[in-house]
């Protein structure tokens, strides 16, 4: 009972989240689910509001409508619990470029309250899963792009998250490191249980299996498996969904007074 | 698959793991300023550009009365020393600012924020990490300055110590939270003008306030005003072993008003970040 209980707590719950900027509404009551072991395409043009909702879920920002939970601990009221739970990509680059891949990811640790010595296992731990070992004393500012990205999301894993954002991790990467990515997030995903919301406004990135959130100007449109969103506007395929979604959407606000 | 150390209930750390998290900052801070040698080197060329030209330079001009906690005559070099203490001090605070301004361009402040520990710990440990580096600085500084003839008491030198903790801390809280109200870093050049100038000309840092009373009524109830004025005493007084504690009682609440300041500014439910688009 209490197993099956544990199993019904989603990864992420995002519950009627609204986020202003000044006047202008950057969410609108946005609700989304991610479940454990499952990988979940967060989709939507730049603009649509991604980065802000990532900025809510890990408490950068604070929602001043509506309720994120992580494995169920409330992001406003138990930002620790529900912080330790959670490994983050930014969009951004956020590595120092200045010191090794180790030194940045023992830094990560001991911002998780990990010691030395376990962090030193995780470390070589997660740079075997990006295929990056040779790696560890190499500065950062000596790795292409495509590594760093691998060391961020290796940073991402280090402390061992349940739930796992990546926000436009492939953003600036050639086809090839893309896909490599993408797999490996994918495989995290099969092998560890890791929920993964993956943010981007590349439509090849989702595959058939994956869930899918739309995000439009602050507003979810759709969301469920790719067949379902597809049927759901009788659409060919998820890039024709997309198209035709966000289009009767922006066609609604230009009929408005 | 779990989150480590998950098995508390409800996620929270015991003391052991606030330590490993508080170290790993002030190591972090360390590395950075190990990488930025120049910074080091900037950081005590100033002072020392201070106390070798523009001292003995005005050394006949500005003299010094004796004023405690001085027993005799002093050279103008000596009295400027504790300002000059106080001066690394302060540009320390602001570019631990200029610091955070950075990373929070970079995305490097968002790895520091998204941790589970309380807002408030992380930012006191960066507060912290940065203080001791700038003491590291300040007795680097007066090592040099040993060699120009400039002595304390044996004894002013460990009780130094605590007076440039708290100098320290008062100073790097404000450049915290002047951090948490700069949007770019280009605006940092207003910090120049507008913080760092008038905090150190308008102070006891260089000319005692009796003297400037007798040029100004106003000017020096704006020094006296000044926390960095009672930053450079509380420094001046440490230096020869006393403890002036209204200067004391000022950098103490100067501290905790900035601090809370700065806390309260990175707190998300401000929203002060979000409203003028830190992300």
């Amino acid at each position: 009972m209490a197993e099956a209980a544990a199993i019904a707590v989603p990864a992420l719950e995002v519950d009627q989240v609204s986020y202003f900027y000044g006047a202008r509404a950057a969410l609108d009551g946005v609700s989304l689910r991610v479940d454990p072991s499952s990988f979940t395409v967060l989709l939507g043009l730049n603009g649509a509001g991604k980065s802000t909702l990532f900025s809510l879920i890990t408490r950068l920002y604070a929602s001043p409508v509506g309720h994120i939970r992580i494995f169920g601990h409330d992001v406003g009221r138990e930002p620790g619990a529900a912080l330790r739970n959670l490994g983050i990509v930014f969009q951004s680059k956020a590595l120092d470029a200045d010191i090794s891949v180790r030194q940045n990811l023992l830094y990560h640790a001991a911002l998780h309250g990990i010691g030395r010595r376990r962090a030193e296992v995780e470390i070589d731990r997660v740079l075997a899963q990006v295929k990056l070992g040779d790696k560890r004393g190499d500065r950062v500012a000596s790795l292409s792009i495509g590594q760093m990205r691998r060391i961020e999301i290796a940073r991402a894993l280090l402390h061992r998250p349940r739930l796992l954002l990546l926000d436009e991790a492939t953003a600036g990467l050639d086809i090839r490191a893309r896909a490599d990515i993408l797999a490996h997030v994918r495989q995290l995903v099969a092998s560890e249980g890791v929920g993964v919301l993956w943010a981007t406004h590349l439509i090849d990135e989702v595959d058939a299996g994956d869930q899918v959130v739309v995000l439009h100007k602050g507003r979810v449109l759709a969301q469920g498996s790719v067949q379902a969103v597809v049927a759901s506007v009788q659409a060919a395929d998820i890039g024709d969904a997309f198209a035709r979604l966000t289009g009767a959407a922006d066609a609604n606000t230009e009929q408005r007074p | 698959m779990t989150a480590i150390d998950q098995g508390q209930a409800g996620g929270g750390f015991g003391l052991a793991q606030y330590l490993i998290c508080f170290s790993g900052i002030v190591w972090r801070e360390a590395l950075r300023f190990i990488h930025q040698r120049e910074r080091f080197i900037s950081a005590l060329v100033r002072p020392l550009v201070w106390l070798f030209i523009f001292a003995a330079g005005f050394r006949q001009v500005l003299g010094v009365s004796i004023i405690p906690p001085y027993e005799t005559y002093v050279l103008y070099e000596v009295y400027i020393t504790p300002g000059l203490l106080a001066m690394i001090q302060l540009f320390n605070g602001m570019q631990s600012s200029l610091t955070m301004v950075y990373d929070r361009e970079t995305g490097g402040m968002r790895v520091l924020l998204v941790s589970p520990f309380p807002r408030w710990w992380l930012l006191t440990s960066k507060l912290l990490a940065g203080t001791l580096v700038s003491i590291l600085q300040a007795y680097t500084f007066l090592v040099i300055a040993w060699f120009w003839d400039i002595e304390a008491p044996p004894l002013g030198y460990l009780t130094l110590l605590p007076a440039l903790l708290l100098a320290g801390l008062m100073l790097g809280a404000l450049g915290m939270l002047i951090s948490s109200l700069i949007r770019q870093l280009e605006n940092f050049a207003g910090i120049m003008n507008f913080v760092i100038f008038p905090m150190f000309f308008a102070s006891s840092a260089l000319y005692p306030l009796w003297r400037i009373k007798e040029s100004s009524l106003a000017l020096y109830y704006v020094c006296e005003a000044n926390p960095f004025t009672h930053a450079t005493e509380l420094i001046r007084f440490a230096l020869y072993g006393q403890v002036s504690w209204i200067d004391l009682a000022v950098v103490l609440g100067c501290t905790v008003v900035f601090l809370v300041g700065a806390i309260l500014a990175y707190d998300p439910a401000s929203g002060m970040l979000a409203r003028r688009g830190g992300s």
